[in-house]
This record gives C-alpha cells, sequence and structure tokens, in this order.
C-alpha cells in the first residue's frame, strides 16, 4: 500500500461519486428504509410514528387483498412469461429465416416494444369493450355471447396477461436474434449432411445453445412481471374486486390513496423478498444448468 | 434455417411463412386500427368501409383538449435531462470499473449491479418521501433524478471501455494526458456506437415511463406525455374513442415515427444493448 494506489484510490472515487451518490440515494438508501419503516405505524396528522414490531407484518399475512393480489401476479409472472418466450423465440426463428417480407414482420414483431404501454392500454380497452369492441364485433356473428373482458372477475387477469404478452415477445425476439446470429453456420451445415430434420436440429442444437438468452430474458421477464403495472391504470384500476391487482399496483394504492405508508413499505419488503429470491434462484440456476459465456 | 431443396412446393416453407406473417398481423392490428379509428368520424370506429371519408378533426378535438403542446415539451426536456445525466454520470462509472484497480472495486460493482433487480420504480414510497424533503415534488428534475445513476448504463459502458486496448492510453500518458483527457479523447469516441444504442434505449424507455411520473408530478407544468394523456382519458366523461385514440396516437407518434424511419438502428442497438 504506497502512496500510489492511494492516488488510485482517490482518482477512482473521484470518477465513481457522482453516480454512486446518486445509486445510493435512490436505491440502497430506499430499500434499506423501507425495511425500517415496515416496523412502524403511519404517522397520521399530530400522531407520530410508534415503533410496532411486527405487527405490519401480522396485518399483511392476514389482508386477504394481499394474498390475492400475490396470486394473481404469480399467475401473470407464470402466464405471460413462458408464453411470452415461446413467443419471442419462434418470432426469432422466423425473422431470422429467409421469409418473404421479411423487414415488414420484424417491424410488425418489435413495434408494440417502443410504444408507450399506457397509450396501447387505451386500444387494447377498445377492444375488449363488450359488445362494441373489435374482439365482441369477431365473436358475436359467430354464435358467441357478449363478453365483458375487463368486469368479469374471472377474464380480467387473463385480458391484462394477453396486454403484457403482446407488449413484451417482441422485444424477447431480439435477444433471441443475437443469440441465433452467434450460432456458427457450420453446424448447420453438418446437420444437413446428416440428414437431421429442422424439428431435430432445433430441439437438440439451437434450442440448447439458446439456453443461456432463456435465461437471461427470463430473468428480466419476471422481474418486469413485478415491475410493469401501467396497463392496469388503464384498462381496471385493478378491479373488479381486485381480480386484476398486481403486488406493485397495490403497493401504490396504499400508499398514494390510502396513504398508509408503513403498510406500503411492508408490502415492497415482501416485493424485495420475492425479487431476492429470484436472483438466487437465477444465480444457482447459472452455476449449475446453463454453460454461460 | 436449413436449405430444403425439394422438388416442387414446399409446405413447410409455406406454412412457416403464413404462421410468420399471420403473427405480424396479430401483433400489428391494434396499431392499424388505431390509425383507422383515429383518421376516420367517430361513427366508423367499428364499421370499415373503404370509403369512408378521411378525417384530422379527432386529432384537432384532442389538441384543443388537453395541453398536449406542453406535455410533449415536459417529455422531450426530461428525456434530455435524462438521456445527458446518464451520459455524464455512467461514463465516469464506467471507466473507474474498467481502468482502475481499487480496492472493493467489485464489491462496490456488485452494488451498482443490484439496480438492475431492484429498480427505482420499486421504491416510490421511500423515493417519494426523499424528493419531498429534497422539495423537489412536482418538478421535471425528480422524474429524472433516480434514472440518471443507471446500473444498466454504467454496466454497457464497462463492457465497451474494457475492449479498448491498454495502450492506447498507455501511449496517451506518456504524452502528458491526464485521467480525464484520456477518457474524453480516446474511450468516448471510441465507445460511440455504444452510446448511440444506450442513448435509444434510454430516450424510449424514459418516453413510455409512467409510473414514477405519475406520482411524483401533479400539474400541467411537468406532467410528462403518458401521465397527460391518462389523465385525459380517464377524465373523458362519454368516452370518444375516436378522439381517445388520435391521442394515443399523437402521445406514441415522435417515438413511432422515429421508429419506422430508423428501424434498422432501433433493433441493431436493442440487440447490440442487450447481450451481455
Amino acid at each position: 500500500m504506497g502512496s500510489l494506489s492511494n492516488r488510485t484510490w482517490i482518482h477512482a472515487w473521484l470518477f465513481l461519486s457522482p453516480a454512486m451518490i446518486l445509486l445510493i440515494a435512490f436505491t440502497h438508501y430506499p430499500a434499506a428504509v423501507t425495511l425500517f419503516h415496515s416496523f412502524f405505524s403511519t404517522p397520521r396528522g399530530k400522531r407520530p410514528a410508534k415503533f410496532v414490531g411486527l405487527e405490519n407484518y401480522e396485518t399483511m399475512l392476514a389482508d386477504s387483498t394481499f394474498w390475492t393480489v400475490l396470486g394473481n401476479n404469480l399467475w401473470y409472472a407464470l402466464g405471460t412469461i413462458p408464453l411470452s418466450i415461446g413467443i419471442a423465440i419462434a418470432m426469432a426463428l422466423w425473422v431470422d429465416s429467409k421469409l418473404k417480407g421479411r423487414a415488414f414482420v420484424r417491424m410488425a414483431y418489435f413495434t408494440p416494444t417502443v410504444l408507450p404501454l399506457i397509450a396501447v392500454a387505451n386500444i387494447w380497452m377498445f377492444f375488449y369493450t363488450p359488445g362494441f369492441g373489435l374482439i365482441d364485433q369477431i365473436r358475436i356473428p359467430l354464435g358467441f355471447s357478449q363478453q365483458n373482458w375487463l368486469g368479469d372477475p374471472d377474464a380480467a387477469l387473463n385480458a391484462v396477461i394477453v396486454v403484457a404478452i403482446w407488449k413484451e415477445a417482441g422485444f424477447f425476439m431480439i435477444f433471441y436474434l443475437a443469440a441465433l446470429q452467434t450460432i456458427p453456420t457450420s453446424l448447420r451445415e453438418a446437420a444437413a449432411i446428416e440428414g437431421a430434420g429442422r424439428w431435430y436440429f432445433f430441439r437438440r442444437v439451437t434450442f440448447p445453445l439458446l439456453m443461456p438468452t432463456t435465461l437471461f430474458v427470463s430473468v428480466n421477464a419476471v422481474i418486469n412481471s413485478f415491475r410493469l403495472v401501467d396497463h392496469i391504470f388503464v384498462m381496471t384500476e385493478g378491479g373488479p374486486d381486485n381480480a386484476s391487482s398486481l403486488l406493485l399496483f397495490y403497493i401504490y394504492e396504499t400508499s398514494f390513496r390510502f396513504w398508509d405508508t408503513a403498510y406500503a413499505s411492508t408490502l415492497t419488503v415482501a416485493l424485495l423478498i420475492l425479487l431476492f429470491a429470484v436472483a438466487i434462484g437465477q444465480f444457482l440456476l447459472l452455476d449449475k444448468r446453463v454453460h454461460y459465456r | 434455417m436449413i436449405a430444403t431443396r425439394t422438388a416442387g412446393f414446399d409446405y413447410d416453407r409455406a406454412l412457416n411463412t403464413t404462421a410468420a406473417w399471420a403473427l405480424a398481423l396479430v401483433w400489428f392490428a391494434p396499431l392499424i386500427y388505431a390509425v383507422w379509428t383515429a383518421f376516420h368520424p367517430t361513427e366508423f370506429s367499428t364499421r370499415f368501409v373503404l370509403t369512408a371519408p378521411l378525417t384530422l378533426e379527432n386529432f384537432v378535438a384532442a389538441w384543443n383538449a388537453a395541453p398536449f403542446a406542453r406535455y410533449f415539451l415536459n417529455t422531450v426536456l426530461l428525456v434530455t435531462s435524462i438521456l445527458i445525466g446518464q451520459f455524464v454520470l455512467c461514463t465516469l462509472a464506467a471507466f473507474a470499473f474498467a481502468r482502475f484497480e481499487f480496492r472493493g472495486r467489485d464489491t462496490v460493482f456488485v452494488l451498482v449491479l443490484l439496480q438492475l433487480l431492484v429498480m427505482p420504480d420499486i421504491l416510490i414510497v421511500e423515493n417519494y418521501r426523499t424528493m419531498r424533503f429534497l422539495g423537489l415534488l412536482d418538478t421535471i428534475l425528480a422524474i429524472g433524478l433516480p434514472y440518471m445513476a443507471s446500473a444498466f448504463g454504467i454496466f454497457l459502458l464497462r463492457q465497451t471501455f474494457k475492449t479498448i486496448p491498454k495502450e492506447l492510453d498507455d501511449a496517451a500518458r506518456v504524452e502528458g494526458a491526464g485521467f480525464f483527457t484520456i477518457l474524453m479523447k480516446v474511450y468516448v469516441p471510441l465507445a460511440k456506437p455504444t452510446y448511440l444504442a444506450y442513448g435509444l434505449v434510454s430516450v424510449s424507455h424514459h418516453w413510455n415511463n409512467f409510473l414514477w411520473p405519475l406520482i411524483v408530478t401533479n400539474s400541467v407544468e411537468t406532467r410528462p406525455v403518458t401521465v397527460g394523456l391518462s389523465v385525459f382519458s380517464s377524465t373523458d366523461q362519454g368516452i370518444d374513442w375516436a378522439i381517445i385514440t388520435a391521442a394515443t396516437l399523437m402521445t406514441s407518434g415522435p417515438l413511432l415515427i422515429a421508429f419506422l424511419l430508423f428501424q434498422r438502428q432501433f433493433v441493431q442497438s436493442f440487440m447490440r444493448a442487450g447481450i451481455k
């Protein structure tokens, strides 16, 4: 440890500190303080916050809305992630192959990614309008009855899931497209000489080689499934009767509609724990199952 | 795909082409539909008659019903300030991670990467409190500040900087250049493609962002277009879909036009930005 390494240290921190100050202020500090506040009551009027220990957590575990919303969010993740990844792989394979009108097809797949979710949710809401909307316009002549997609507790969450898949598949396609282009053509040629069919080649060669991408994409998809709630605001407001509410939307409501910030902090801690579980899961998977570059 | 050379008609290829096109049309349908509805009188919202008269009335009505010009200005200010902040902060940090050996570097880097998992969007309760404490509520700065130290940007630029041969900055050092000069004269110019890619990703992401701006803003002077649109479409009594789709198209318009013009660059930049 000479004066040289001290100088390096000072230099490094001169470059680092602007970013680190903001990063700590808006990520690490709030995460820590959220945990801290979850052990206190919400200050109201003249009554300051007081330490309540695990009371907020007990409230949370007894809160049926919390369980509904958590269940919704898991179903939402389960519904969006495999489907959007499956569709993304198909899209990437198609767009990577010699296809008539490839430029248009690629653009069509990718367009939802650049559109604001809050804006396209408007269009989708119109599609879902009972009787009048596009989906019912197609269904009713086929002999189906009118369906209130967003107003029916059994259908609302799935209707929201469809929008999420539509929004995300094209984005994930890009990562697969990038991965496909790194697969050496000699592999394909060898397989073609061996007489391997396309499906066989996909199953035994392409798909295993796409595993690192799938892992990366699925982690992104999981994070997004807890983070992206924009369409809920326009399409359902979490309703009917919380049937389509997601965890972050519930946190928003608790904090900014009911102003119960302590309970919102507790819910945020639950969300953070979920996200860390995902990260740890990813780490283990990455270690054991996937041969990462 | 493997070129299967069979005499006559290739069923496999035809099937794939059809499926690919069908999916493309489904994916594009909402946009086509929005364009149709926005450019035709309300009574043609669900009646697809090719002879229906075209009109710009819906756009005029939407434009007059809400201060969209102001919203656009806010969004442009927001997106630009975030981009400048990100470029400056992430460049400095990425350079430190890529080129300095110092104690605790790896630990600090992990602390940065944590933000990929816990984005500011999730910590809305405490970040709102912080903004109130700083007296920044309802300002454009408050919308942008949490995003300026972006872990993604730091990571991306660090990867790029690491590929630049060290001999280059040794040579510059011999000439007597300081770290900052080397960064500006050698590293930044060589990383131009990464900046472009990151810039496109950042602009489109923050143009579209909604939840945090919704929480932090409450006046016309600060609201970005996404929040403006949501206010517009929820307060409108007796929903007129033609006007709402017109407003929707206006909101996504600039980004959409940019995307249609620079489609190739957009896709490639997302591709480049995505490769880990």
